[in-house]
């Protein structure tokens, strides 16, 4: 047991906390956490608001965890998932839950994959078996694969290929990260998809989904006991998985600014700005953070802050400066960061620039925002602002018990506290002004950039041939 | 006021192997009602108390959606939606309420969005064919709520319509208009619209033309013919008090012009009804892109038919059942041939549209339609089975209770009741009303009101 557990404790501290006995511990807010001795981690939060609850099982495996020639095969097993158990045939999944009242589905991710069940509460221990049985026991047919690999392709299609911004960012991505796993598009290249064997899903499936390496999470009306004890009675006997070893592929430090060019059938240019920054570890109180991971933690809040100052409310610093008034230079402008995750973080700002603008003048001037807030620092009213926001919404996000059992999901798979949204709104609202002066001047150089324009193409006019028909009895079917 | 309790005496029929009788009768759930009250002979406010968080949700509906728009000014009432937010005008010191004695300075965009955040409240603006609706949600702790509501009024009732604002915010229109006609979806939706329901206003599309027809004037017309407490519906649910509801609903409404009487005001604009379409028609569109994108469909029903539940209940089978519906289980699961493929009714005031999407590798697309064309031919001859009533019976009354588990669900619940002038017990009957829908009613309802033979079908992406 402790074998298998100290194989997953390359990274975070967090995840090695995990005891190696049953026992079941309030860790605040709510949210009752219990560890089976096989190595599944059961959560619970009980919310009696009506009577319904959200079940998720969460597996610690995404597209980071891929090699070169396998890209989308942990989103790829993600839909093979509602393809069958020796006891439960293709389709008999989606079909169960919903007699039962239930909508469903599933989600992957570049540091987890997860599916859910919202359901009445009363139907919570139903679904919980059909989910323990398709954990453990996922099997079909080559034929259902072939299938549902034409099905993922249309996926790609629909969201990558026919879509010039997503399409831009795969290749930023591609482009920004060398070594790092997060070089490579969670859907998967197409070509890789073309290449795909079922026995490849099959393996990955064997390799990653370990009661060690899962969490279930139900959010919702229900009774906290009787769910570790279903959850017992349906994994209990599951045995713990030694799992592939993770590499931890640090990314070699950029030298130098990269520049992506893309062209797409589109009437907007459009520009991102990628820069590499450090990422949220953990909290500096009660875990045992190194002094490079608490440094990296505390600016993180102040990027959380930054982006927040940039472009969190109507008429905040990027809109501004760029959006309005008679020398405005874009049509849209945004900034975003994506502050923790199993593998690196950037901070982006993006832009759409107006007729007549360039795509490099709106660079510069998305950069001088940047500039702006490390020469002259941001205000306390900003700030103030910004603080006021989070916990406002720190209330409104208590409205959906989705979004709950969401979060306790992607904490626990980046080896977070479960209750971190909780947590960090003292932290946030301590962040000063110099501390958001300090990681605007400290992150932002060109070195650490990767920027991707997208070079609009005009449609070819005569290619839109429209044709139109009047028609009886349906001719065309 | 009539009041209902959404979740007592509920009683079900169980005659199936996944009995629904241990689920409704045992909930211990004592949902606050749904409350209503017409205010000062004119206003209408509906409401469910729910004090289980420190929040509330407001909205707030007007008769002024854009089947109102001018054929020549398409994209009117999502212009006047678009401005609410980007500026007020000043107002003399008001003689009472929370912001007595202090005299309202006109404030700019920017300011109105500093003042949103600064409250931590949030407040949208949107428009759709029927109505214009603002929604709000702020803390209920005194004075964030009374600011918030505050603001929102001002922003109801007076607009600042700034003409260097608009002139931008119309630049930024047309700007993301001819960006929209360079992606499939946006392309093949307003063919859809157009052949749909042709010259009424639900066949309507913005356009560049229309955005730049739009001046200031025409913002501030719509706005005074349209914004009037007679054609308003107020929703909220929350922790709040009876007291408050009425304290906010009227002065959310407060700054537009008191009529004498909803009498005395000018009627609506007639619309013409939507025609049913004669014959079948299909538009086939080259495309540069790597799927088509398919839409079928003809208009509909109204919100008011009789058939709706029939038709709900029914179209979970055809197309609206997640991963379950038969053109799920035809043309995804069993032949690979898209990711999504579904079919709705969007019931409205007047006919709305039933509508089937898929998007597919662009050599596949007849193939598809024709999987499509034989499942709804197949569903519209014959009905569901007796199995799939019973398994849409199963997930829509099972799963009743998701629809109403959060303040956004219930308000958009609401605030439907409201505007469709639905029974204040509607959600309590709900489940009955999906109870006793049977085959022959699905059916019957699928013939009268769908005839396969004159789909109006749309490619965007048509193989050359």
């Amino acid at each position: 047991m402790a074998a298998f557990l100290a194989m997953f404790c390359w990274t975070s501290k967090a995840w090695c906390q995990a005891p190696q006995t049953e026992s079941t511990q309030e860790v605040g807010h709510g949210i009752l956490v219990s560890h089976l001795a096989n190595g599944l981690t059961v959560v619970v939060k009980r919310l009696p608001r009506a009577p319904t609850a959200v079940h998720m099982l969460w597996v610690r495996v995404g597209s980071m965890d891929e090699v070169d020639g396998y890209t989308g095969l942990a989103h790829m097993l993600e839909h093979m998932m509602f393809k069958g158990t020796p006891s439960v045939p293709a389709g008999e999944f989606s079909r169960k839950v919903a007699a039962l009242g239930g909508r469903e589905n599933a989600f992957t991710d570049r540091d987890y994959t997860g599916f859910f069940q919202q359901i009445p509460s009363s139907r919570l221990s139903d679904v919980m078996k059909l989910e323990a049985d398709r954990f453990a026991h996922n099997t079909w047919p080559d034929e259902e694969f072939k299938k549902e690999l034409e099905v993922v392709k249309e996926e790609r299609r629909m969201r990558t290929d026919d879509q010039p911004r997503s399409a831009l960012f795969e290749q930023l991505e591609s482009t920004q990260w060398l070594a790092s796993p997060y070089r490579r598009p969670i859907i998967g290249w197409m070509n890789d998809l073309d290449n795909m064997k079922p026995q490849n899903a099959r393996d990955f499936y064997q390799a990653w989904y370990a009661p060690n390496n899962a969490v279930l999470v139900v959010v919702g009306d229900v009774k906290p006991d009787e769910v570790l004890a279903n959850a017992k009675n349906d994994y209990g006997d599951l045995p713990p998985k030694e799992l592939p070893v993770r590499k931890p592929r640090l990314e070699p430090e950029q030298k130098g600014i990269r520049r992506v060019s893309f062209k797409a059938p589109a009437k907007q240019a459009y520009i991102a700005l990628s820069w590499k920054v450090p990422g949220f570890k953990g909290f500096a109180s009660g875990s045992n953070l190194d002094a490079e991971s608490a440094l990296a933690s505390k600016e993180a809040l102040a990027l959380t802050v930054l982006s927040a100052l940039l472009d969190g409310y109507e008429g905040a610093r990027l809109d501004r400066a760029l959006t309005q008034g008679p020398k405005r230079v874009a049509q849209e402008v945004g900034s975003f960061y994506d502050f923790t995750g199993r593998g690196p973080q950037v901070f982006v700002l993006e832009g759409v620039p107006k007729e007549g603008v360039s795509m490099a003048q709106l660079e510069e001037q998305l950069k001088a925002q940047l500039q702006k807030v490390a020469r002259e620092g941001v205000n306390e009213a900003e700030l103030k602002r910004v603080k006021a926001q989070w916990l406002a919404s720190a209330v409104y996000k208590r409205d959906s018990l989705f979004n709950q059992a969401q979060e306790i999901g992607a904490f626990w798979a980046r080896g977070l506290p479960l209750d971190t949204n909780d947590l960090l709104i003292d932290p946030l609202s301590q962040v000063t002004a110099q501390e958001v002066q300090a990681v605007a001047q400290k992150y932002f150089s060109d070195d650490q950039l990767t920027v991707a324009y997208l070079w609009p193409q005009a449609l070819d006019e005569a290619a839109l041939k429209r044709q139109e028909k009047a028609q009886t009895a349906g001719d065309l079917r | 006021m009539n009041t209902f309790s959404i979740f007592n005496s509920t009683s079900l029929v169980c005659r199936a192997a996944l009995s629904l009788c241990g689920f409704l009768p045992a909930l211990g759930f004592a949902l606050q009602p749904i409350e209503h009250v017409r205010l000062d002979d004119r206003l209408e406010v509906y409401w469910v108390l729910d004090h289980a968080l420190p929040m509330v949700d407001i909205q707030v509906d007007f008769d002024a959606g854009s089947r109102f728009d001018p054929a020549r000014l398409t994209g009117l009432s999502g212009a006047t939606a678009q401005m609410l937010s980007k500026g007020v005008r000043g107002e003399s010191a008001p003689d009472k309420g929370p912001a007595k004695g202090q005299r309202g300075q006109p404030l700019d965009e920017n300011a109105l969005g500093q003042a949103w955040a600064d409250l931590g409240a949030i407040f949208v603006a949107s428009s759709s064919d029927d109505r214009l609706s603002v929604r709000m949600r702020s803390l209920v702790k005194t004075d964030i709520l009374d600011k918030a509501v505050e603001l929102a009024s001002r922003e109801i009732g007076t607009p600042a319509f700034d003409a260097t604002i608009w002139r931008r915010e119309r630049a930024m229109s047309v700007s993301s208009i001819e960006e929209s006609l360079t992606q499939p979806a946006p392309v093949a939706a307003k063919l859809f619209r157009e052949n749909v329901f042709g010259t009424h206003p639900y066949g309507q599309s913005v356009t560049v033309a229309s955005v730049k027809a739009i001046e200031t004037q025409d913002l501030q017309r719509f706005h005074q013919r349209f914004f009037t407490p007679c054609r308003a519906r107020v929703s909220m649910v929350g922790d709040l008090q009876r007291a408050d509801v009425e304290r906010i609903a009227r002065t959310l409404l407060s700054r537009l012009p008191k009529a004498q009487s909803c009498a005395a005001l000018a009627p609506l604009p007639t619309l013409p009804a939507v025609q049913a379409l004669g014959k079948g028609k299909t538009v086939a569109l080259a495309f540069a892109a790597s799927q088509a994108h398919v839409l079928m469909g003809q208009p509909g029903i109204a919100r008011d038919d009789a058939r709706y539940f029939p038709l709900t209940v029914g179209n979970y089978i055809l197309g609206g059942g997640g991963f379950v519906s038969r053109l799920t289980d035809q043309v995804r699961e069993k032949r690979g041939l898209s990711y999504s493929v579904y079919s709705y009714f969007y019931p409205e005031l007047q006919t709305g549209p039933f509508t089937i999407g898929l998007q597919t590798r662009k050599d596949q697309a007849h193939q598809a339609l024709a999987v499509v064309g034989e499942v709804l031919d197949d569903f519209v001859s014959h009905g569901p089975t007796p199995a799939e009533l019973q398994a849409a019976k199963d997930n829509l009354i099972g799963g009743f209770a998701l629809r109403i588990d959060n303040n956004k669900k219930l308000l958009d619940n609401v605030a439907n009741i409201a505007w469709y002038g639905l029974p204040l017990d509607y959600l309590q009957t709900w489940t009955q009303a999906v109870q006793g829908v049977t085959l022959e009613s699905i059916h019957e309802a699928f013939k009268s009101v769908l005839d396969p033979k004159t789909m109006v079908t749309v490619i965007v992406g048509e193989p050359s």
